[in-house]
């Protein structure tokens, strides 16, 4: 007898967790398999953080997140999106985007309601569509197309059940990105069909192409059914602070928050705080952070190149997704191997989707440092197993 | 690009041309013709380490002196900054808007060298009429970087999605 409900039962556990265990009991390790910055979060945000517990402001916020916090968010979405939302309605903060992606879901998902899930991607997506009761219908990219999404990809996996549309870009964990023509293509399948388009856009502020990121919902005819999801963690280094937003159509929005008011009443009012000076004064933090990664992304892939991997050229997020497949391993059989012979994590691709099988990710989010010792472990691990 | 490897070497000035250019993804040749023709305009002053001298076990102080001069008829300050700065001990010298005109930095084995140096060489010029001597405690902080070292582990998870 268990008191475990089926659907959760029969969830598999994240395999980056399983692989967590493992990771955590070698000593010495390196990682390259960490999904967080590895800067600290800018000093005026944490100052505005002890501040605000020094005046006690340690009560809830209304239930869509503080006023001024939306109202900045609204402002910095037109900037960088050029698309207007109403903070009064069409915003609502989250505990971080982790929140937004399972609140989206609940909010438009009736039972057997098809999502399209496009993998590789965050290991989030298709248990939260599972426990909204939805049914996950998997998009696989190919490293062929850059992994991003095709259109041709795209209608092939709608049905008349198809309710919704995970778009995960800048993308965890290939780098990824859409820019304008892509979206334009995937626009013009959507428009007159009624698919909600969840657009995962966490890693916005990390881009290094030439243009900068561009959302699905700043195309009129999507404005109105998009969901965009981003938060603090990754442009602000602030993944401890758990604080996200969703911004969409008022209905969509409305609905949410009423999701959100029953579960989480509000975000943490401290992280609200402190995400306003973010907002406000740490744009030139945000280009700097993203400078130093865009130059230890081009480290690292030259060191993949270097020692005979495949790697595209990912202009997104902080992660590489080398193909691995040359050396003969699996996935995650490269991943553990590596671990236990050179004592350096990373994460194997198949925990983003089955078609990662082949890859492995490797965050960037660390000292140069640090990128090239593991570098030179990862090229002598290679070339033994390519036995050259 | 010239500002991207600036702020890259003064970062880290012992970096190579070679590792420049793949970190910002530009041919070796061209950024070394960058660094040539910064350092030729004298953009690029010199390359320096950050010592912290308290560790190093060497006999050392540091001043900070305002300076309060009269500027010369011709030449203004600039040739009362060049007579200070000339001098070995000087490490900086700013002109600066306030109460006082120049702000000199310098180091010295001890207070008594550095008292003997203001007493001596720096009072005593004719247009200097006056000067007030800072020593400095200790540094906390130099050039952006912080020269206790904070104890930073990495404290994330080794793993994450």
């Amino acid at each position: 007898m268990t008191f475990i409900a089926e659907h959760i039962k029969n969830m598999p556990r994240s395999g980056i967790r399983k692989f967590f265990d493992i990771v955590n009991e070698i000593d010495g390790a390196i990682s390259l398999g960490v999904g967080e910055p590895d800067f600290e979060t800018p000093w005026p945000v944490r100052e505005r953080g002890i501040y605000t517990l020094e005046k006690k402001r340690t009560v809830y916020t209304s239930n869509a997140g503080l006023l001024e916090l939306r109202r900045e968010i609204s402002r910095y979405l037109e900037n960088s999106l050029d698309v207007k939302y109403d903070p009064n309605g069409e915003v609502l903060v989250t505990v971080g985007a982790s929140e937004g992606i399972d609140v989206a879901l609940r909010a438009v998902i009736n039972p057997g309601d098809e999502v399209m899930v496009v993998e590789p991607s965050f290991v989030s997506y298709k248990p939260c569509v599972v426990m909204a009761g939805g049914v996950p219908v998997v998009i696989e990219t190919k490293q062929e197309n850059n992994f991003r999404l095709t259109p041709d990809e795209l209608v092939e996996k709608i049905t008349p059940r198809t309710k919704a549309l995970i778009l995960p870009y800048p993308n965890n964990p290939t780098g990824a990105i859409m820019e304008k023509s892509d979206l334009a293509a995937i626009e013009k399948v959507l428009k007159y069909r009624d698919i909600v388009v969840i657009s995962d856009e966490i890693y916005s502020e990390l881009t290094y192409s030439d243009s900068p990121h561009v959302s699905i919902a700043s195309f009129e005819s999507m404005r109105n059914k998009t969901i965009v999801l981003n938060g603090f963690s990754k442009s602000y280094a602030m993944t401890g602070w758990r604080l996200g937003y969703a911004a969409g159509p008022r209905d969509i929005i409305d609905a949410m928050t009423k999701i959100h008011q029953y579960i989480i009443m509000c975000a943490p009012t401290v992280s609200q705080y402190a995400g306003i000076e973010a907002l406000k004064s740490c744009g030139e933090a945000v280009v700097k952070m993203r400078k130093e990664y865009n130059m230890r992304r081009r480290v690292m892939r030259k060191g993949f190149l270097d020692m005979g991997l495949d790697c595209f050229e990912a202009m997104g997020a902080f992660y590489l997704f080398p193909d691995i497949s040359s050396t003969g391993l699996k996935s995650e059989e490269f991943a553990e191997r590596l671990l236990m012979e050179e004592k350096v994590a990373v994460v194997p691709g198949t925990a983003f989707g089955e078609c990662g099988e082949g890859f492995i990710r490797c965050s960037y989010a660390y000292s140069i440092d640090e990128i090239n010792a593991a570098l030179e472990r990862i090229g002598r691990f290679v070339k033994r197993m390519k036995g050259v | 690009m010239e500002k991207d490897i600036l702020e890259i070497l003064e970062k880290d000035s012992r970096l190579s041309v070679e590792k420049i250019s793949v970190m910002l993804g530009v041919s070796e040749e061209e950024v070394a013709r960058c660094i040539k023709k910064m350092e030729d305009d004298g953009i690029i002053c010199g390359y320096t380490i950050l010592a912290d001298w308290d560790k190093a076990e060497k006999e050392y102080v540091a001043a900070m002196i305002e300076v309060k001069v009269t500027p010369q008829r011709d030449s203004g300050y600039e040739e009362i900054a060049r007579r200070i700065y000339r001098f070995d001990e000087v490490k900086s010298v700013y002109l600066m808007s306030g109460a006082y005109d120049f702000m000199v930095l310098m180091d010295g084995k001890n207070i008594k060298e550095i008292s003997h140096f203001i007493s001596s060489k720096l009072s005593t010029l004719d247009y200097v009429t006056g000067t007030a001597t800072h020593f400095v405690l200790k540094k906390y902080k130099d050039y952006g970087i912080v020269m206790e070292k904070e104890q930073s582990e990495d404290e994330r998870m080794k793993v994450s999605p």
